[in-house]
């Protein structure tokens, strides 16, 4: 669980090699690698539930969808421009809804909290589908991007392209150092051993529903930050984003990576990436090829890439 | 609304009810027995529907086109059967939920590569094609009749063969201890086969019967996936009775929805489903403990 020496180098290669990717001056690559770290950020916080507590949710698309949704709106409806203003409150929007979906699923588990967390997952896809006033199936554009500014000069600008990038990789490296804090804290010790035996936790005296539902609100508030980073990245959201089959592939990105490993589903993230984009050129049926890459990991690689790097299969 | 109307929502709820449980029946059953949830269910419902369409264009007759069809699902749920779920008994929730959503995927896209993309209404059978009146305003199409009847007579067949005959009769014991019905000399393995097929089979017999009402399109059994995950979870996973109720209930809720409140009637089955869960964790006639 703790990262080993020969991974942390590699990690911070990556990073710094990630901070040089604007270098190339070449807009498409800079976009996709941003929207890479943004996936990487999503399937990370998804790991803290499903690969430390055990909690398997379909519900985390709704809380990145709800993230966006939330900037649009807040940008849109309140003509709210400063990051220091939009980002907390989209944050604590979507933190909130974890609250209220996490307190009704984590009363029940395994099978059923996958199917609560999917109907929730749903419902939202089609309010925010269907309510007016919210841009129906074609989505929202974001007005204008987050920008913040003081006494007349701009500080941070994130409608340029290079500055959302760094923004988002600073984001990215802040987030995974502080979820690997967290899984190494007893917080995460605590997350662990409910995994592991929830009942013997309770009887040592921890209240392992407050711990899941905690561990939900932050893991789901995470994956909000990643839904407000896509709307910044692209000044557009719509609907889609919510759906069950984007709660499916965050997942499948957690186990192709290795779950329980934090950097794993990162990876997995960067892998599924380029899978689609160049699957997209190649087949009109790379759906089935992300399907493919599914069954074939449930079934060969349930360890996933880090379970490979690290030389074992489980 | 009027008597008749409020009458007519009824009977569309009830029908659909009924075309839900035949879905959920067998989502439920391959949970109670097998312990997998499986994704592709629906997936055996759209193809159900598209063989359906298929088979009746070329040959003029849905009833020649179930006929068909339904040797073919067999097969179907056999190869899925024998190929993927049986690996999964013995594997975690995470790793039944993406490989069944695995094969959603690849389903979506062969029905795509095989059907193509576009919408296809199927004809109904002609001599269920009338309707009869119910008051002045309103009536009901002679095929939702010939529809809810089918469902409930599968019903009540499902129920005979469970409580009254031999397979039945080890299904149930396979869902209270499938450990002990091995010992007992029974072939678990062969059991849980012709029970997933089972299901297969009822889902897509479902979509065929749906197809002339709703039509045929891609991603439909996504839809119907997730309603029938629903009723599950509101009638308790692994009761048949329970997903009848809930089946009932999705139904009759999800047609007032639309009437009522047109804005937001998606949504209406989920709130349903949410204020179930908040009296009753574990659904209507949930086993309160028994964690798999």
């Amino acid at each position: 669980m703790n990262a080993s020496r020969r991974t942390r180098v590699a990690l911070l290669v990556f990073a710094v090699a990630l901070a040089l990717v604007p270098l190339s001056g070449d807009r498409f690559w800079v976009q996709f690698a941003a929207k890479m770290m943004i996936a990487a950020l999503f399937a990370m916080s998804l790991d803290l539930l499903v690969g430390y507590a055990g909690i398997v949710s379909l519900a985390h698309a709704a809380f990145f969808g709800l993230g966006a949704y939330l900037l649009a709106g807040l940008t849109n409806g309140a003509g709210l421009v400063s990051p220091l203003a939009t980002f907390p409150l989209a944050l604590a929007g979507t933190a909130v809804a974890a609250l209220v979906i996490g307190f009704l699923s984590v009363r029940t588990s395994g099978v059923y909290l996958v199917m609560i967390t999917l109907a929730f997952t749903q419902m939202l896809y089609f309010l925010f589908g269907e309510a007016p006033g919210l841009g129906g199936s074609d989505g929202l554009y974001v007005a204008q991007r987050p920008r913040l500014s003081a006494f007349g000069t701009t500080l941070l600008d994130l409608g340029n392209g290079r500055t959302a990038y760094f923004f988002i990789w600073a984001a990215l490296v802040a987030i995974y150092l502080l979820l690997a804090r967290t899984v190494r804290a007893p917080f995460g010790r605590v997350l662990a051993g409910i995994r592991i035996n929830e009942a013997r936790m309770r009887t040592l005296g921890y209240r392992t529903r407050r711990y899941k539902i905690a561990a939900f609100v932050a893991a789901g508030a995470l994956a909000g930050l990643a839904g407000v980073l896509d709307a910044t990245l692209y000044g557009f959201v719509n609907p889609a984003i919510f759906g069950w089959r984007q709660s499916g592939l965050v997942l499948v990105t957690v186990l192709l990576g290795g779950k329980g490993t934090l950097y794993g589903p990162a990876l997995g993230a960067v892998l599924l990436g380029v899978l689609e984009h160049f699957g997209e050129k190649w087949t009109a049926y790379w759906n089935a090829l992300i399907g493919a890459v599914a069954i074939a990991t449930v079934l060969a690689l349930p360890g996933g890439l880090a379970g490979l790097l690290r030389g074992s299969r489980g | 609304m009027t008597t008749s109307l409020v009458a007519v929502q009824l009977l569309n709820g009830v029908e659909y009810g009924l075309l839900l449980f035949l879905v959920a029946s067998g989502l439920t059953i391959i949970f109670g027995v097998l312990g997998v949830l499986n994704f592709a269910h629906g997936s055996f419902y759209m193809l159900g529907a598209y063989l359906a369409y298929f088979i009746a264009e070329r040959t003029g007759s849905l009833l020649f086109a179930a006929l068909l069809g339904l040797p073919v699902m067999v097969l179907v749920g056999f190869l899925v059967e024998r190929l993927a779920i049986s690996r999964l008994y013995a594997r975690d929730h995470l790793s039944q939920v993406l490989l069944t959503y695995g094969l959603v995927l690849v389903f979506n896209d062969l029905q795509r590569a095989l059907f193509g993309n576009e919408v296809h209404g199927v004809p109904m059978p002609r001599a269920l094609t009338g309707s009869v009146a119910l008051g002045e305003m309103q009536s009901w199409p002679v095929y939702r009749i010939f529809t809810s009847v089918a469902c409930l007579c599968i019903a009540l067949l499902l129920r005979q063969v469970i409580l009254g005959t031999r397979f039945g009769m080890r299904v149930r014991a396979g869902a209270s201890n499938a450990e002990m019905v091995e010992a007992l000399g029974i072939d678990v393995r062969k059991l849980f086969s012709a029970l997933f097929t089972a299901g297969a089979v009822l889902a897509a017999l479902s979509g065929m019967l749906a197809a002339p009402l709703t039509t045929v399109y891609p991603g439909m059994g996504e839809g119907i996936l997730i309603v029938s995950f629903v009723v599950v979870v509101i009638g308790g996973i692994g009761s048949i009775k329970g997903a009848f109720a809930g089946a009932l209930l999705v139904g009759i809720a999800d047609t007032f929805g639309k009437v009522l409140l047109p804005g937001v009637s998606s949504a209406v089955v989920y709130a349903v489903m949410a204020a179930v869960l908040l009296f009753r964790p574990r659904g209507l006639l949930g086993q309160p403990a028994l964690q798999r």
